[in-house]
C-alpha cells in the first residue's frame, strides 16, 4: 500500500502524483485485481463447479464484514494514535439501525446500510466529542461506558432493537433480486470491502489523511502546524464509528437476526486484537489480521479436535472448556504479538515479499 | 417511599463504595507509580478471591491462614506480573501497554472460569454470629467487617505513603522517576512493589465480596466499575479513588433506589455509573482531585 512498500532499484518518482498513488507498481495493482477476480469467482465454482465451498464462503463473507469493522478502527487506533473499547457496540448499533430503517420506515436495504452507517457515527459522536478533547486515554475511557451504555440501550429499547427478543433483518435486495445465500451475499459484502477499503487508502492521501497521521505522531507539533486536534481527533473517531456501523449493518442482514448479547466487551477487545494482529496503521493489515482472528477459532477446533482422547484432554477437558480456550488464545496471541511483532502481520507480509523479490541473489 | 430501602440501600451503597474505594486506591497506585493503565484490576480481585476459596475449601485451614496465604500469593503473582510482563513494555506507547494489561485480563478471565467453573461458590461461613446489633440496628457481620477492613486498608496506605521508607520512595517515583532514581531509589523495585501491593490489597475486596455473596467470575465486574470511581476522583489522586469509589458506590444504589421506586426501568445500578463517567468527561475531565497536565513548548 501507499508509501510503505519495497520498490524495485531504479524506480524513481518524478512526481508527487506517482509517490502517493496507492499501488506503487502496475504490477502490484494487477495482483489485486487479480484477487478480486479470482474472489469473484468462488461462489460460482461453489455452486456450478461441484465443489462444495459454503463453509469456506462463509468463512470469508465473515472476514468481510469484521475486516470493514476493523478497517474503521485501525483508522482510529493505528492512524490517529486513540484508543477504543467500544467498537462492538458501534458495530451492534449498526447491526440494528439498518433492520430498524428497513422494518420501521421501509427504506430499502440498498439505503438502508450506509444510513445505519451515518447513525452509528452520529451515536459515535455522542461519546467521542467529550473526549475527542482529551487524550487517547480518556477516550479509551469514554469508549469503555460506551461500550456498557450502548449495551444496555440495546436490551431497554423495544423501539430500536426489538429489546430482549432481538431484531430480525430482511435480506439485501437490488430490483427484487434477493441476495439471500452465502454465494450471493459474498458479492455485496466483496464490493463494500473493495469500496470501503479503497476509501480508506484513498482517505490516506489527502490533506484530512494526514493531519491523522500528523496527530498521532506528535500532536503538539501538528496542532503548531494549525491542524484543529479536537476536529480531526472527532473525525477520526466518526469515520470510526462509521465502518463499524457498515460492518454491523451487514452482518445483520446476513444473520437475517440480530440479537442484543453478541456485542460485548470481549468482542471489543477482538477488534483490538484484529488491528494489533494485522498492524497498526496499515490498511491491508486490517483485513489480514481479521482472516487471523477469524480462523484462530477453527484452528483452536482442530487441535482439541486432535488432542480428543489424550490424556492432556482427560486431564484439562479441553473439550469441554473449548469457549474458554478460544479466549485464552485471543488474549495470549495478542500479547505475544505486542512483545514479538508489533507491526503484525503486514509488516511480516512486507519481509517475506522483499525476500522473494530478492531470491535467490538477497544482497 | 420506603425510608426502611432508602436507608438499607443507602449502608448498602457506602459499604460497596468502600470496596470500589480501596480497588479505586490500587487502581490509582499502579497508574501513578508505573503510568500504567490496568484493565486488569478487577482480574486482581477474582483471583485473590478464587485462591483464598480454594485454600479454604480445598485444604480447609482456618480463615485467618488462608487469608495470610492468600496475600502471600498475590503479592509474589503481582511481582510476576510486572517482571514477566509490564517489564518489557517500559518505554512502549500507550496503546501497546493498555492492549496488554486488557489481554491479561481477558486470559485470567478465561482460566478463572476453566479452573472454577462459571457458578458462584459460598465462603465456608467464618464468623460465629451472623449479625450484630448496632445502635438497635441489626447489621450483618460480614458487612460490619468489610467496612472495618476497608477503613483498615485506607489509614493502613496512609500511614505507608506518609511515614514508611518503601512509601516515600513510591511517592518520589510517582513524582519524578529521573529525580528518584538520581537519588538511589531502585525504580524497578518500586514498580514490582506497586504491582505487588496492588494485587495483595484488591484480593482483600475480593474475598469481602466473596465472604458476602459467593465468589464467582462477575467479581471482575468490580475493575470496570473502577474507572467512573477514578474518572470521578480524578486519575492521579489516590484520595480521590477512595471518595470517588464512595460517591459512585451511594450514587447507583441512589439510582436503584429511584427507579425500584418511581421509574421501573430496571437495571439502572449497573449503568448510572457510566453515564455519571461521560458526564464528568464532558464538565470535569480531571476529575475532583486529579492534576490538570499543562503543557508547555
Amino acid at each position: 500500500m501507499a508509501g510503505a512498500g519495497f520498490r524495485p532499484c531504479g524506480d524513481f518518482k518524478q512526481d508527487y502524483a506517482s509517490d502517493t498513488r496507492i499501488f506503487d507498481t502496475a504490477a502490484s495493482r494487477w495482483w489485486c485485481v487479480a484477487g478480486v477476480v479470482l474472489l469473484c469467482l468462488l461462489p460460482i465454482v461453489s455452486e456450478y463447479g461441484g465443489i462444495d465451498l459454503k463453509y469456506e464462503l462463509s468463512l470469508l463473507i465473515q472476514v468481510g464484514y469484521l475486516g470493514i469493522a476493523a478497517l474503521g478502527l485501525n483508522i482510529l487506533v493505528g492512524f490517529t494514535g486513540q484508543i477504543s473499547i467500544g467498537h462492538a457496540a458501534f458495530f451492534g448499533f449498526g447491526a440494528f439501525a439498518s433492520p430498524f430503517l428497513n422494518n420501521n420506515f421501509g427504506i430499502p436495504v440498498f439505503f438502508s446500510i450506509p444510513l445505519a452507517g451515518l447513525m452509528a457515527t452520529a451515536a459515535g459522536m455522542l461519546f467521542g466529542i467529550p473526549a475527542a478533547r482529551l487524550k487517547g486515554l480518556y477516550l479509551a475511557i469514554a469508549t469503555l461506558a460506551a461500550q456498557f451504555i450502548l449495551q444496555d440501550f440495546f436490551g431497554r429499547a423495544d423501539w430500536f432493537s426489538g429489546g430482549t427478543h432481538g431484531a430480525p433483518a430482511s435480506p439485501f435486495s437490488i430490483f427484487g433480486f434477493a441476495f439471500d445465500t452465502d454465494a450471493t451475499f459474498f458479492y455485496v459484502v466483496l464490493a463494500y470491502v473493495v469500496l470501503l477499503y479503497l476509501g480508506a487508502a484513498n482517505l490516506m492521501r489527502t490533506r484530512d489523511g494526514r493531519a491523522l497521521v500528523a496527530v498521532r505522531d506528535h500532536y503538539l507539533s501538528a496542532e503548531m502546524m494549525g491542524i484543529n486536534l479536537t476536529k480531526y481527533r472527532t473525525m477520526s473517531f466518526g469515520i470510526s464509528s462509521f465502518y463499524a456501523g457498515i460492518g454491523g449493518a451487514l452482518y445483520g442482514h446476513y444473520l437475517g437476526f440480530v440479537s442484543v448479547e453478541g456485542f460485548t466487551i470481549l468482542f471489543s477487545i477482538q477488534f483490538l486484537g484484529m488491528i494489533i494482529i494485522g498492524g497498526l496503521g496499515s490498511i491491508m493489515g486490517s483485513l489480514m489480521g481479521t482472516a487471523f482472528m477469524v480462523l484462530l477459532p477453527e484452528v483452536m477446533d482442530g487441535l482439541t479436535g486432535a488432542l480428543a482422547g489424550t490424556p492432556l484432554d482427560r486431564a484439562l477437558g479441553l473439550k469441554d472448556n473449548l469457549s474458554y480456550l478460544r479466549e485464552i488464545a485471543v488474549g495470549v496471541t495478542i500479547i505475544l504479538f505486542l512483545v514479538f511483532e508489533p507491526d503484525g502481520l503486514a509488516h511480516r507480509w512486507r519481509q517475506i515479499k522483499a525476500y522473494w523479490k530478492l531470491y535467490p541473489f538477497s544482497y | 417511599m420506603d425510608w426502611g430501602l432508602f436507608v438499607q440501600l443507602m449502608i448498602n451503597g457506602l459499604i460497596v463504595g468502600a470496596l470500589y474505594g480501596v480497588v479505586a486506591m490500587c487502581f490509582v497506585l499502579i497508574y501513578k507509580a508505573s503510568q500504567v493503565v490496568n484493565f486488569a484490576q478487577g482480574e486482581f480481585v477474582l483471583i485473590g478471591a478464587w485462591v483464598c476459596w480454594f485454600f479454604l475449601t480445598k485444604y480447609q485451614v482456618p480463615f485467618f491462614v488462608g487469608f495470610l496465604m492468600t496475600l502471600a500469593f498475590m503479592v509474589a503473582f503481582g511481582i510476576l506480573i510486572q517482571v514477566v510482563v509490564l517489564r518489557p513494555m517500559i518505554g512502549e506507547p500507550v496503546i501497546s501497554v493498555i492492549m496488554v494489561t486488557i489481554g491479561l485480563s481477558i486470559i485470567f478471565q478465561a482460566l478463572m472460569k476453566w479452573a472454577f467453573g462459571v457458578f458462584a461458590q459460598p465462603f465456608p461461613p467464618i464468623f460465629a454470629r451472623e449479625s450484630v446489633a448496632i445502635l438497635g440496628l441489626e447489621v450483618r457481620t460480614v458487612y460490619l467487617v468489610s467496612l472495618v477492613a476497608s477503613l483498615g486498608i485506607m489509614g493502613g496506605f496512609a500511614y505507608f505513603f506518609k511515614a514508611t521508607r518503601m512509601g516515600l520512595a513510591m511517592r518520589a517515583t510517582a513524582f519524578d522517576q529521573q529525580v528518584a532514581q538520581s537519588l538511589g531509589i531502585s525504580i524497578r523495585s518500586v514498580f514490582a512493589m506497586a504491582w505487588a501491593i496492588s494485587a495483595a490489597v484488591s484480593a482483600v475486596a475480593g474475598v469481602v465480596v466473596g465472604v458476602v455473596n459467593g465468589v464467582s467470575s462477575a467479581l471482575s465486574f468490580i475493575g470496570i466499575k473502577v474507572f467512573p470511581a477514578v474518572i470521578l476522583g480524578g486519575l492521579d489522586s489516590i484520595v480521590g479513588g477512595v471518595l470517588g469509589g464512595i460517591i459512585i458506590g451511594l450514587l447507583e444504589n441512589l439510582a436503584h433506589f429511584v427507579d425500584s421506586q418511581w421509574l421501573h426501568w430496571g437495571n439502572l445500578i449497573e449503568v448510572v455509573p457510566f453515564w455519571v463517567l461521560i458526564v464528568i468527561l464532558m464538565i470535569k475531565p480531571y476529575g475532583l482531585f486529579g492534576t490538570r497536565d499543562i503543557e508547555r513548548v
